[in-house]
């Protein structure tokens, strides 16, 4: 219960660091970059350049601290202004649009890939004197040192360009009628190039990671003694080598997932992928400032969300955390 | 100590090959003039070739008697020679060809010198945003680990909070407030967002150090704090210092690429990210210009091959247990 407490305090805190930093950005940058292009908007009605400044506190008399306050308040009930690039879309409503395409995209392919990853793992420590465990370490170290986007450039390329298996970008036939079967077709149809990049790019991580632990893991002594007596081998693999290897990975899942989201975020600008990423990229072009912010802090929570819920995972797999020894 | 360390970098095959490709590609970035055939801006040849020989013309423009038997006559003197300047405009968007072996991008620019030019910019931005990540962080750690208490508190958990923080859409926000000017803005970028991850191993490290038996016993003989921490922690850290620093020069230089093809980098810089922002931009990928993005990514994922390769061999190196039986 303490573990719990203590990482949900963490995680607390950690939110509030991100909020903090998506406030002041904008502040603490010189020049003024929202000035400038509020300047530049000579088609807004005044009325809504006002609280266009409001929301970035430009017209403010207010001091700092206060500033900060009111945009605490704001963040709390939800009001996250309003986009420059979609006028006069709230910015909510934007990311309400793109954040499930996201959410399915990388949420499949992230669990895919720590399966695919941690079993390729377990495999190649288990029989890493034969030559298919050094090869596919080898490869997967290669794809690891690749661009995510690049990456995606050279499956759109050959896999959709060259050879027309798939199509080239977007998340469905515009064609198709929303909801029906064949639009629900077309969406699993641009989804599996997306998925396959960031799967086959981040499986070398997972792999690595728990050919590593296990590695470790199979070097100690209730390992041998397992198999003295005689036990079977997919048992001592499974329950007595791969259970102990796989805790650090776990434990290791946030900092790997903050990069895989990075990744992912990049894969969904080359394929046109409408979710989050994408939506990133153009707010970036647009200089859409407060789109850009409420991108950052969802993707901010959503990494320290699902980090938490690895810590919650770790505390039930591992008696030592659970009854709360150091 | 470092000698002995990287002699064992040469024994390992790995690190060897890894050290290998490294190598080539720091010798490519500093011979870039030679090996390049253009200057990577060039859009054009232009030749000089005289036409026949000097011409001149001669006039006289003042005379003078002094005396009867002197003559001062002063000429001015113009010698012309005719010049002929060929301008030879490399071709746009131009496929492979013996001029250009991996063709031409949109203004023309050689894309092989691109390709070699560049990597002066990809690899010194790799290499010394992870050497300056890694030296704050060994700073960092041996403060923290070392002294402990408060300070320990404070900066381990200031890491801890920074290293969920995700890396990448903090660097693009930070990125597109600020009008990048020449690669300095995108190293500090790159380091605010890449210093929590060796700072929290390393300390690990330092605690481990800290409580060993010969790091114990210098203390009780009463050593001082900076011979310990200089002499005794510090070298049995350089391993694993250099597995970070290898390790987080390949997220810079991914790092750098991811931003500078999104846009937020300098574009006017030539490096392997902005070759690749403008085979994006331009459509290389629709066109089937394969020529155009591969090989910036090919070089990337190979330097980052190279460094990965170094990184296994010094694991194997620290870690016994990794090592083929």
């Amino acid at each position: 219960m303490k573990y719990f407490l203590r990482k949900l305090g963490m995680l607390l805190f950690t939110l509030f660091v991100a909020l903090t930093i998506n406030f002041f950005l904008p502040r603490l940058m010189p020049g003024d970059p929202a000035q400038a292009l509020l300047g530049k908007m000579e088609n807004i009605p005044p009325e809504q350049l006002d609280s266009l400044r409001a929301a970035f506190g430009l017209d403010s008399q207010e001091p700092l601290p206060l500033q900060y306050v009111h945009y605490l308040g704001n963040t709390l009930r939800g009001n996250f202004g309003v986009s420059f690039s979609r006028f006069p879309m709230p910015v909510a409503e934007v990311m309400r649009i793109a954040i499930p395409w996201t959410l399915a995209l990388m949420g499949i392919s992230t669990i895919l890939s720590f399966i695919i990853g941690t079993g390729l793992g377990i495999l190649a420590a288990w029989r890493r004197e034969t030559r298919l465990a050094s090869l596919t370490v080898g490869v997967f170290s290669f794809i690891r040192s690749f661009p995510y986007f690049w990456f995606g450039l050279v499956l759109i390329y050959f896999l959709a360009f060259k050879l027309r298996l798939f199509p080239i970008g977007g998340a469905y036939a515009v064609e198709a009628t929303r909801g029906s079967a064949a639009w629900w077709l077309s969406v699993l149809d641009h989804g599996i190039l997306p998925a396959l990049t960031i799967c086959i790019s981040s499986i070398g991580a997972w792999l690595l990671t728990m050919r590593n632990n296990m590695i470790n893991v199979l070097a100690e002594d209730y390992i041998l003694v397992a198999m003295a007596k005689g036990l079977p081998l997919r048992r001592i693999r499974s329950l007595y080598a791969a259970r102990n290897a796989i805790l650090p990975s776990v434990t290791g899942f946030a900092m790997s997932l903050a990069f895989i989201v990075g990744g992912g975020l990049v894969t969904e600008m080359v394929f046109s992928y409408p979710g989050v990423g994408y939506m990133l990229y153009q707010a970036v072009n647009a200089k859409d400032y407060p789109l850009m912010q409420i991108i950052f802090l969802f993707i901010a929570a959503s990494v320290l969300v699902a980090n938490f819920i690895a810590d919650i995972v770790v505390m039930f797999l591992d008696p030592r955390v659970r009854d709360g020894a150091k | 100590m470092i000698k002995g360390f990287l002699r064992t970098l040469v024994s390992n095959g790995k690190s060897l090959v890894g050290l290998l490709i490294l190598g080539a590609f720091i010798l490519i970035a500093l011979l870039a003039p030679i090996i390049a055939p253009y200057p990577p801006k060039a859009d054009r040849v232009e030749t000089v070739v005289a036409l026949g020989p000097p011409a001149t013309n001669e006039e006289q423009i003042k005379e003078e008697t002094p005396s009867a038997d002197l003559d001062i006559l002063t000429y001015r003197s113009t010698t012309t020679k005719d010049y002929q300047k060929v301008i030879h405009y490399f071709p746009l968007r131009a496929k492979p060809s013996a001029a250009h072996i991996l063709g031409t991008d949109q203004a023309g620019h050689d894309l092989f010198s691109q390709l070699v030019w560049g990597s002066r910019v990809s690899l010194f931005v790799g290499l010394s945003t992870g050497l300056f990540v890694t030296l704050v962080a060994l700073a960092l750690s041996l403060v923290s680990g070392y002294l402990g208490g408060i300070v320990d508190d404070v900066i381990s958990f200031f890491t801890n909070v920074m290293l969920v923080i995700p890396g990448l859409p903090l660097m693009i926000v930070i990125a597109a407030y600020i009008t990048m000017r020449g690669v300095a803005p995108i190293i500090i970028i790159l380091c605010i967002s890449e210093w929590p991850y060796p700072t929290r191993l390393l300390r690990s490290q330092v605690l481990t150090l800290k409580n060993r038996d010969f790091v114990r016993v210098s203390a009780s003989l009463g050593e001082r704090t900076s011979f310990i921490v200089f002499r005794e922690i510090l070298p049995n850290m350089i391993s694993i210092a250099m597995a970070e620093f290898f390790a987080m020069s390949m997220l810079a230089m991914l790092g750098e690429a991811t931003l500078e093809f999104i846009g937020l980098g300098n574009v006017a810089v030539v490096s392997w990210g902005t070759i690749l922002f403008w085979a994006q931009t331009n459509g290389a990928l629709l066109s089937g210009a394969w020529w155009w993005f591969l090989p910036p990514g090919l070089a990337i994922a190979l330097v980052g091959t190279s460094f990965v390769l170094i990184n296994f061999a010094i694991d194997e190196i620290s870690n016994p247990r990794l090592r083929k039986r």
